[in-house]
């Protein structure tokens, strides 16, 4: 079957595809989390140098990988908005900001309370921990300058820009274990070493990180189909679409 | 199976308060979220009425 994909890159085709999609996403967090919840504390063992502590591990990775991976998502819709003018990409960016401002301050939170345990301090300003830090200001910074403006259009480019200067960050977040010296333990997972943990340890880590993507994106796509009608609330599908309706 | 009982299950080894606080703190801003992107559907929706979908 050829789907022609240009046609769900106007908002209101876009609109309802997103609709339809969401259930689907819902459908697949739930059923990722409850099964890596369950391997998390029920198959996972305990850790041998960090007790029981180390369960923090099932949120703390998810939220820290998707606090990078949302920013550079967001940074390359917000790109493709700048450079073709294309409205749903930026609405794109605009919607995935608040997810990953959110995903941002657990990976910080979930660390305090996990740094408080095994290495006596809630905190430190060390490069990965302060990098992490910058990364949510980033969020925040990008979030206050769109709503400071009241043109939306102009408020995408301007907002395009931070995104696009912040990416420089990621990979000083993700490097930051190897190039300083820091409290901070190695990758979890690397692409040239053998995991260092349990396998099961290691099952439900990626479990929980597929959850937090179906959230994530059925997350997204709520908001982006609030924003698409925000937006384009005078148009004459979106007032299709209240006639439709008892209005 | 790691716990005996429920309150092994709770006290996390002694780091219940971090294990769960983190757990906590996950869940609120969760169910924050999606309320606060309902309620912002709700407003518009009082705004300019019920929007139905296209083909549905």
């Amino acid at each position: 079957m050829a789907i022609n994909w240009f046609k769900y890159s106007s908002p209101a085709s876009f609109y309802t595809l997103a609709g339809k999609m969401i259930p689907i996403f819902v459908i697949a967090a739930v059923i990722f989390l409850v099964a890596g919840l369950y391997i998390g504390f029920f198959v996972a063992p305990t850790d041998f140098q960090q007790g029981e502590a180390y369960r923090i591990i099932f949120i703390h990775v998810p939220a820290a990988w998707m606090s990078m991976f949302l920013y550079v998502v967001m940074a390359f819709w917000a790109a493709i908005g700048l450079a073709f003018n294309t409205r749903l990409s930026s609405m794109f960016a605009t919607a995935i900001a608040p997810t990953g401002a959110m995903f941002t301050f657990l990976a910080l939170w979930t660390g305090a309370l996990w740094g408080k345990p095994m290495w006596g301090t809630w905190w430190v300003w060390d490069a990965r921990l302060t990098s992490e830090l910058i990364l949510f200001f980033l969020y925040i910074g990008f979030m206050s300058l769109q709503a400071a403006i009241d043109d939306p259009r102009r408020a995408d480019k301007a907002g395009a820009i931070i995104a696009i200067v912040g990416v420089v960050n990621i990979p000083i977040i993700y490097f930051s274990v190897q190039w300083w010296n820091t409290l901070h333990q190695g990758a979890s997972v690397s692409i040239n070493q053998a995991p260092a943990m349990a396998s099961t340890m290691l099952t439900g880590m990626l479990v929980m990180v597929l959850a937090s993507w179906m959230y994530s994106i059925a997350v997204i796509l709520k908001r982006v189909r609030v924003i698409i009608l925000e937006r384009e609330s005078h148009s004459a599908w979106v007032t299709e679409l209240q006639k439709k309706g008892a209005v | 199976m790691n716990w005996s009982s429920w309150s092994e299950f709770f006290s996390m080894g002694g780091y219940g308060l971090y294990v769960w606080g983190s757990y906590a703190v996950v869940f609120l801003c969760i169910v924050a979220e999606v309320l606060l992107i309902s309620n912002r559907r709700r407003t518009l929706e009082k705004q300019y009425g019920h929007i139905h979908d296209l083909n549905k």
